[in-house]
């Protein structure tokens, strides 16, 4: 331990420790921007300065390491005139159209501007001008509010593996940039999102598309329905200022009526679907001597990753098309006939968590219902404002259920959320499918929790099944490395873009820390413990669209309506 | 009256420099051979003894670096020569490169074996081209007489960044990376290029070692300013009669660099100010014109000794426009890492403009202060650091010419 003196308030904390570290123990906040709790040390920003005894040079609290008998001083005149000062000269090139950004209320540069009382700035106002990049439909990039901490990038590069951003020019000509100067489409970038996460400021940020999803309600020929995807309902409280995991889905179900929808469904029915299909795919190949290891399909960040850094491994990827598309699909066929509603009338809106769904949704091939399976994709950013335009109170709304047919899940489907879910749900099927028994435990926690690469073994009555599962693009990484030297010792690979799965996804409500994604893990499965059905194979409404629609599993209309094929994306610059 | 003396530059003219033999007949390697009969430990001491302290402009005691270096536990280190000298008006350790390259060799041989690095870098800069096959030539003689066998050697050139003179912004670029700082600490004794202990040291450092070790520490740290000892290059450009180099003792004045050495002011003119050290150096005024040019004794007056180029201004001479230019370098020059470098020197040259042209009021040299302030102490790195000085020591000495811009 290291004794050292923080403000008159003596403090010991362990060796190694940083003095931002130490303040924060005895309560002093210090301001920071580069900071990121999760990520390298960067020192760039130099708001967190301080005075330490014997030193002319103020130092940066996030990155000066603690020793003994230091004395610090976080709030003299010269270091409150210092921090005023590179403020003042940040906020002298930032747009200040507050009011108009995305991150309004949820900024770090504003909230700062507010703590230090900026109000005049002795600097003359100027705007660098750049072209906003609007060129993915997940993404956009505003260069003009880059404050330059360079969080994405290491989001990007050092999380994901991605590389799609780095830094160009010099000095005051310093730009963050997608691959050699490329608009993002064209650079690496798969649309996770996870760069949102790590922006303080609106440099960069989802393609809202509110005023689509109005206008769709507003239009008497629309029939609006939703699905929502599992991970959204543990973290929308977060934007309506309720704990994590605290909505019930009575009421979250009942708040999407009242913002326009006209049938409420879930995702969960077709994340049941997923395991059926996908479950039954992996049998098939295990039997038949099919591609190995197989790949989870569901998360589209994946997807993109995997079509433009692997391409020689298309073939593991699972045909089955994401729980969202497959939803999208059956929603204009399967469900418009049995509610006798015209296929061509239906606006079908999907809620998720992530940003690249969005992209997934105007896939050319995502049309196998004859229209666009899915019309719309809002995030859980997006009904979190639309619930507080429509100033709903969610302590007092009463409780509404699930429309028909497409609305019933399992357990099962709950844990999709969170990494490992769809490789447990999964092995909850396949146990009883291969075994004919009944499985008395259905818990499989070696595949829970956050940890970036997790394996289990699972014996189904003398067929040894080896799984793995990655979250996070840099893990998946070191799998796909693995397979494509010959070497992966594995059956089935279950792999999220996102760290912690969906709920840390590119669409949920902004989060610094991974200890937020660990919370919401947590609320998926408390959500899956408290339902009375825990496997997917055990969804009555399932069972009913086998029956009466599909008829079984990997069958004609299930090729036709939920499975896909998968494209190279030869990008040049690899 | 001062003399000059001649350490670093001691075979300059005496010696072919794509001759090995001429340096071994100037007695060349032998304080190599010495250095390796000592133990490492007895020979850090003495380099430290001599008090000899780092000639790049942060005047750190070199043994004092080489100890913690040597202290540390790694399966490598490296010995790097900061041979980058991008201060405008600097031309020292060309000219010990140019004219006796064995002896940075032997300088930086000397300190791998102290510290146990097998490996060396001359990081050089990018417009000494010329420099590559001299320092190469020099590299393979002494391989090939098998004076350096178990140091290896390889010279990289830079690409023209001005903060690649910065030790860990210079490693960075070693490593293939953009020219840019690191936080400290922790510091490259420790965890320099690679992550691994990292001696950086400048030519005219690596240059004193061999006669360090030849004449003993005592008569080293018994030559010029004894906070400071030993001998400094300066550069001189500018208004002054002989724009050449030389080599004198620490305890020399600014006055003798400039009036004896330098011949004074052609012409008829007067003298209106020094700028020393190079581009980030404080504009120094007569008044201050006997303070000795060593380490402590400049920091005293608000300036720096840094590299040793002396630029000198006569009272023809616009001052404001001479600071408005050179916080232009320092906007053009900035790596973009931090935000009060980056932002900070962008609006120090826009204000000084602004003032220069006759645009300006007093508000705005307030401001120009209370920022150029702010950077000498929250900037990451030594640039942002010291590139207010030229603004800060213009306004603080010559104010009046400011004010004679205004509207």
């Amino acid at each position: 331990m290291v004794n050292l003196t923080i403000d008159g308030i003596k403090v010991s904390v362990p060796d190694g420790s940083t003095i931002l570290q130490a303040a924060s123990e005895v309560g002093i906040k210090i301001p920071t921007l580069c900071f990121h709790p999760d990520q390298s040390i960067k020192a760039n920003c130099r708001v967190c300065v301080c005075e330490v005894e014997g030193n002319r040079l103020l130092q940066a609290a996030c990155a000066m390491p603690v020793f003994e008998g230091m004395v610090v001083k976080t709030r003299t005149p010269k270091v409150l005139d210092a921090r005023k000062t590179i403020l003042e000269l940040i906020l002298s090139n930032h747009p200040q159209d507050c009011l108009n950004c995305i991150r309004n209320g949820n900024c770090e540069l504003q909230d700062l501007a507010q703590e230090y009382c900026i109000r005049e700035n002795p600097f003359e106002y100027k705007v660098r001008g750049f072209a906003k990049d609007f060129s993915t439909p997940s993404l956009f990039r505003d260069q003009d509010k880059c404050i330059l901490c360079r969080r994405c990038i290491e989001a990007c590069s050092v999380i994901q593996s991605v590389n799609a951003l780095g830094m160009e020019g010099r000095g005051y000509n310093s730009m963050v940039v997608p691959t050699l100067g490329k608009a993002l489409i064209d650079s690496p970038c798969v649309m996770c999102g996870q760069c949102i996460h790590a922006c303080p400021v609106g440099a960069i940020g989802e393609r809202e598309q509110i005023d689509e999803f109005l206008a769709a309600v507003a239009n008497p020929d629309k029939v609006v329905i939703t699905q929502i995807a599992p991970a959204v309902r543990v973290a929308i409280a977060e934007e309506i200022g309720m704990m994590t995991g605290e909505m019930p889905m009575g009421t979250f179900v009942q708040g999407l009526r009242q913002i326009g929808f006209d049938y409420v469904l879930h995702t969960n029915f077709t994340a049941d679907l997923t395991i059926l299909e996908e479950g039954n795919e992996l049998l098939k190949r295990l039997k038949e001597g099919g591609t190995l290891p197989m790949f989870t399909s569901c998360s589209p960040g994946w997807i993109n990753f995997c079509e433009t850094f692997y391409p020689d491994l298309l073939d593991n990827l699972s045909t089955c098309k994401s729980p969202q598309q497959m939803f999208g699909a059956l929603a204009k066929t399967y469900w418009a006939e049995k509610m006798g509603i015209d296929p061509s009338k239906i606006y079908s809106v999907s809620i998720m968590p992530c940003v690249a769904k969005k992209f997934e949704a105007a896939r050319p091939e995502m049309n196998d219902s004859g229209y666009q399976d899915v019309d719309l994709v809002l995030t859980t950013r997006e009904i979190g404002r639309l619930f507080r335009m429509s100033g709903l109170d969610f302590s007092k709304l009463p409780a509404s259920d699930f429309d028909s047919w497409m609305g019933k899940y399992t357990g099962a489907a709950v844990i999709f959320g969170a990494s490992g879910g769809v490789m447990e749900a999964a092995l909850r099927t396949v146990y009883e499918v291969v075994t004919g028994k009944t499985l008395e435990d259905v818990n499989f926690v070696a595949t829970r929790g956050i940890t970036g690469i997790k394996e289990a073994t699972v014996d189904l009555d003398g067929t040894v099944v080896k799984v793995a599962i990655a979250n996070g693009l840099a893990n998946a990484r070191k799998l796909m490395e693995q397979v494509r030297a010959g070497e992966s010792p594995y059956h089935f690979i279950e792999i999220m873009a996102c760290p912690g799965g969906c709920i840390g996804g590119g669409g949920q409500p902004i989060t610094k820390a991974n200890v937020k994604r660990v919370e919401r893990i947590e609320a998926i499965y408390v959500e899956d413990e408290g339902l009375p059905l825990r496997k997917s194979h055990d969804n009555p409404e399932v069972k009913t669209l086998y029956e009466e629609f599909l008829h079984e599993p990997l069958g004609h209309k299930s090729h036709e309506l939920l499975h896909t094929h998968y494209h190279a994306k030869n990008k040049k610059f690899l | 009256m001062a003399e000059e003396m001649r350490i670093v530059l001691r075979n300059y003219g005496k010696i072919d420099p794509l001759k090995i033999d001429d340096y071994l007949a100037q007695g060349g390697y032998k304080s190599l051979e010495k250095a390796r009969a000592m133990n490492t430990a007895d020979l850090i001491a003495e380099v430290k003894k001599s008090n000899l302290r780092g000639r790049g402009g942060a005047g750190f005691n070199c043994g004092m670096k080489w100890s913690f270096a040597a202290g540390a536990q790694a399966d490598q280190k490296y010995v790097i020569c900061n041979a980058d000298e991008g201060e405008p008006g600097t031309y020292k350790d060309r000219l010990i490169m140019e004219n006796d390259p064995h002896t940075l060799i032997e300088g930086m041989a000397i300190c791998a074996y102290a510290i146990g690095a097998t490996q060396g870098y001359i990081y050089l800069r990018g417009e000494y081209p010329f420099l590559v096959s001299t320092l190469n030539t020099a590299i393979n003689q002494a391989k090939e007489k098998g004076l350096v066998k178990d140091f290896d050697i390889e010279v990289r050139s830079g690409a023209g960044a001005y903060v690649c003179g910065e030790e860990t912004a210079l490693i960075e670029s070693i490593e293939g990376k953009r020219g840019e700082p690191r936080f400290k600490p922790p510091y490259p004794p420790s965890e320099g290029l690679w992550s691994k202990p990292t001696i950086v040291n400048n030519v005219e450092t690596f240059a004193n070692i061999p006669v360090i070790i030849e004449k003993g520490a005592d008569w080293y740290a018994s030559i010029g300013n004894p906070a400071y000892p030993g001998t400094k290059v300066f550069t001189l450009t500018g208004d002054i009669n002989n724009r050449t180099f030389f080599e004198v003792p620490t305890n020399t004045t600014i006055r003798e660099i400039v009036f004896q050495f330098g011949g004074g002011i052609p012409g008829d003119k007067k003298f209106k100010a020094v700028q020393i050290g190079g581009t980030s150096g404080a504009f120094i005024p007569d008044a201050l014109l006997d303070t000795p040019v060593a380490f402590d004794s400049m920091s005293a007056i608000g300036a720096t000794l840094g590299s040793g180029a002396t630029f000198v201004i006569d009272e023809s001479r616009d001052i404001v426009d001479v600071a408005t230019r050179i916080a232009g370098f320092f906007e053009h020059e900035s790596c973009g890492k931090c935000a009060p470098c980056r932002e900070g020197t962008a609006r120090t040259a826009e204000l000084m403009e602004k003032i220069n042209e006759g645009r300006g009021s007093n508000k705005d040299v307030t401001l120009l202060e209370k920022l150029g302030t702010v950077m000498s102490y929250s900037c990451l790195c030594g640039l942002g650091q010291a590139a207010p000085a030229p603004v800060l020591t213009t306004i603080k000495h010559f104010k009046a010419d400011y004010e004679a811009k205004f509207v």
